[in-house]
């Protein structure tokens, strides 16, 4: 008891001593909201022995608690965050959480310019653009290969013959990747929210029926890895990241981009309205766009970054792991994540609802 | 009654000074005391259900357009999702509540009425061991020995038991287990200190009376203990209908729990006038259920929390 007593006491008194730092403003603190596997250790450490004037704070979350975090404080506490490119616009429009870039601040040269300029299209509003790119990858499948050899569609994890052995995640990407399934095109029907609607129904109807054959409903990497290699699922959607880190300890678990394309997301920068170093921040992204940062961070999240010769900058598992599940057309036929439209966020929450709510199955 | 004081002046005089002093000095004692209560209330309490009521009556109309209307309460009403599924964690939670109650009692009687002295202090700190842990933790434990290729099933597939591997995660009765086991010690705690109270010389009466167990138990010890019994089922009524990670964790693809609507309506559909809105909702339902609790029992609040 006493023991554990002195330390909350001395973490109080930590934080309260890091709290009066904070504020003396001696050291520049950069609070970085980001990923999980995002910043990494080591890359902290080197920052900070070429920056010694600069503190990294990190805090780790996702796209939707990123924005509800930066959103209750209407884009402060926060000086550099990572949202998704098709989670920016949108936002922005609503909330007017984030600030343009300085663009000549970024060393842009080093980005693969098929990626950069995707970004910069999907994040600009009124000639102002609001991110660029940082980790990219992709959602698809994952299979077990020695026990569901012939999984290579979204719909395949609704076949009856994986009953109770299937998994996804019940998030937008498998509302997409089924309508796509379907033979939909559902970012094209963004333009048309009825028809949006529509696609919605049909896709709901469908993941209703599913609910007998999945398992369980994953909620996030770790689970899903847990599920995967104790063999209690066979194939589930997955990030190809996680899929990636599975290969690594059982090779017979690939990464499968459906036959309708594996859906591609691009993390990104983007700087919080009230941010208070953007400097710092600036410092932060050419830092780690470096080749030899790349490495450790790709190490870390198990993605590339989208900067040229990205594939080169994997660790040579992950890279095993993605040559031995991309070909060149599979990349060809990468479907990127579309703008999200004000509103639809809602419409798809509903659809989510229902079927959670449904008992069928 | 002043007449009296006034007609004898000189005694009545510092008599009333020394009142009036020592009346003031209680009443510093009690706004002292009072000031943090007041302030923990008001700040982290009133406020904040201020704020979400105000939100959850606007409605949002365009990009950074909000009006003045009931449409999140009636989005609620017209949904029979939602409402299915408040009504859901209404039952749920009630069943919760009665199965902990029945597990509870026995528990309580045995540490106030049949332990002794010193094992009585160690079964009371064993109630509180997995209190120690956070929740988290133990529903991970849970899903340790319930999942597929978890503990109980390679216990039961050794022992011959089950042919296969056999899954207990995912449906509603582990989410039940999963609750019992995180509220339990909410019913005990406050059943045994009503029985703590109770002399033993009552239970002996009843039996000298002629009463057998079952009426002693259903006469004496059970309308004794009544204001702890209830005070222990609000607690747990409440802490069940509020929980998120038990159910979300140990729960099916079917089990929705209604915090796990706010959190959706929150996070992932930016809809904080629809959160706060459920969140009302829920706090006003669960009120309900409580106050027809108390009126079904004959109890009142200021009994259950009072009387010993």
């Amino acid at each position: 008891m006493t023991t554990t007593r002195t330390r909350i006491l001395s973490a109080g008194v930590v934080t309260l001593a890091m709290l009066a730092g904070a504020g003396s403003g001696q050291a520049e603190t950069l609070r970085l909201l980001t990923w999980g596997t995002y910043a990494p250790e080591k890359v902290i450490e080197l920052f900070e022995e070429k920056y010694p004037d600069i503190d990294v704070e990190v805090t780790f979350s996702n796209n939707e608690e990123m924005i509800a975090k930066l959103r209750a404080t209407g884009g402060a506490g926060y000086d550099l965050a990572q949202p998704s490119h098709d989670r920016v616009y949108a936002v922005q429009l609503e909330y007017g959480l984030y600030k343009p870039l300085d663009l000549s601040k970024i060393d842009t040269s080093v980005y693969e310019p098929k990626l950069l300029e995707g970004v910069k299209a999907n994040t600009t509003i009124d000639g102002e653009v609001y991110s660029v790119p940082h980790m990219w990858g992709t959602s698809g499948i994952m299979a077990d290969q020695s026990k569901a050899p012939e999984i290579d569609g979204w719909d395949d994890l609704c076949d009856p013959q994986y009953k109770g052995k299937t998994s996804m995640r019940l998030r937008r990407t498998i509302l997409l990747g089924t309508a796509f399934a379907m033979g939909k095109d559902p970012f094209a029907a963004y333009a048309d929210l009825d028809e949006y609607q529509k696609i919605l129904d049909a896709v709901a109807e469908k993941l209703i029926a599913c609910k007998d054959i999945v398992k369980a409903y994953w909620q996030g990497g770790d689970d899903l890895a847990a599920l995967m290699l104790s063999g209690e699922v066979v194939a589930s959607e997955t990030w190809d990241s996680t899929a990636f880190r599975i290969y690594g300890e059982n090779p017979d678990i690939v990464f499968v981009p459906p036959a309708t394309g594996a859906l591609a997301w691009i993390d990104t920068f983007s700087i919080p309205a009230k941010g208070e170093a953007d400097d710092a921040a600036y410092k932060w992204i050419n830092f780690v766009l470096q080749p030899e940062i790349v490495k450790l961070m790709s190490a870390s999240t198990g993605s590339m970054c989208a900067v040229k010769g990205g594939k080169a900058l994997l660790p040579d598992d992950k890279r095993a792991a993605y040559e031995a599940a991309f070909s060149d057309e599979d990349v060809a036929n990468l479907k990127f994540f579309a703008n999200i439209p004000p509103g639809v966020e809602d419409m798809e929450g509903k659809t989510l609802d229902k079927i959670k709510a449904a008992t069928g199955g | 009654m002043s007449a009296p004081v006034d007609a004898i002046p000189s005694v009545g005089a510092p008599v009333k000074a020394g009142a009036q002093r020592k009346r003031d000095a209680d009443r510093l004692a009690l706004i002292l005391l009072l000031t943090p209560f007041l302030l923990w209330i008001v700040l982290l309490i009133v406020l904040p259900h201020l704020g979400i009521g105000y939100l959850s009556l606007r409605e949002k109309v365009g990009p950074r357009v909000y009006e003045f209307s009931f449409a999140n309460y009636l989005e609620f009403l017209n949904e029979p999702i939602y409402w299915n599924t408040l009504l859901r964690t209404a039952w749920m939670s009630i069943l919760v509540t009665a199965l902990t109650l029945l597990i509870g009692f026995p528990i309580a009687y045995y540490i106030a009425k049949i332990a002794g002295r010193r094992s009585r202090a160690a079964l009371f700190l064993l109630c509180l061991v997995p209190l120690w842990v956070s929740d988290l933790v133990r529903a991970f434990g849970w899903i340790m020995l319930l999942r597929e290729t978890g503990i109980f099933s390679a216990v039961l597939q050794w022992s011959g038991l089950a042919a296969g591997p056999v899954e207990m995660l995912y449906n509603d009765v582990t989410v039940i287990v999963g609750l019992i086991y995180t509220v339990v010690l909410f019913m005990v705690v406050p059943i045994v200190s009503t029985l703590d109270g109770m002399d033993n010389s009552l239970i002996e009466a009843g039996y000298n009376l002629g009463g057998g167990r079952l009426t002693v138990l259903r006469r004496i010890v059970i309308p004794y203990a009544m204001p702890g019994i209830v005070a222990g089922c609000i607690i747990v009524f409440m802490l069940t209908a509020g929980s998120y990670l038990t159910p979300i964790l140990l729960g099916g693809k079917n089990s929705m729990w209604f915090t796990e609507q706010i959190y959706n309506q929150f996070i992932t559909r930016y809809n904080w006038e629809g959160g706060s809105t459920f969140g009302i909702l829920l706090l006003v339902f669960t009120s309900l259920v409580v106050w027809l609790g108390l009126r079904l029992s004959g109890q009142n609040l200021a009994n259950t929390v009072a009387k010993r």
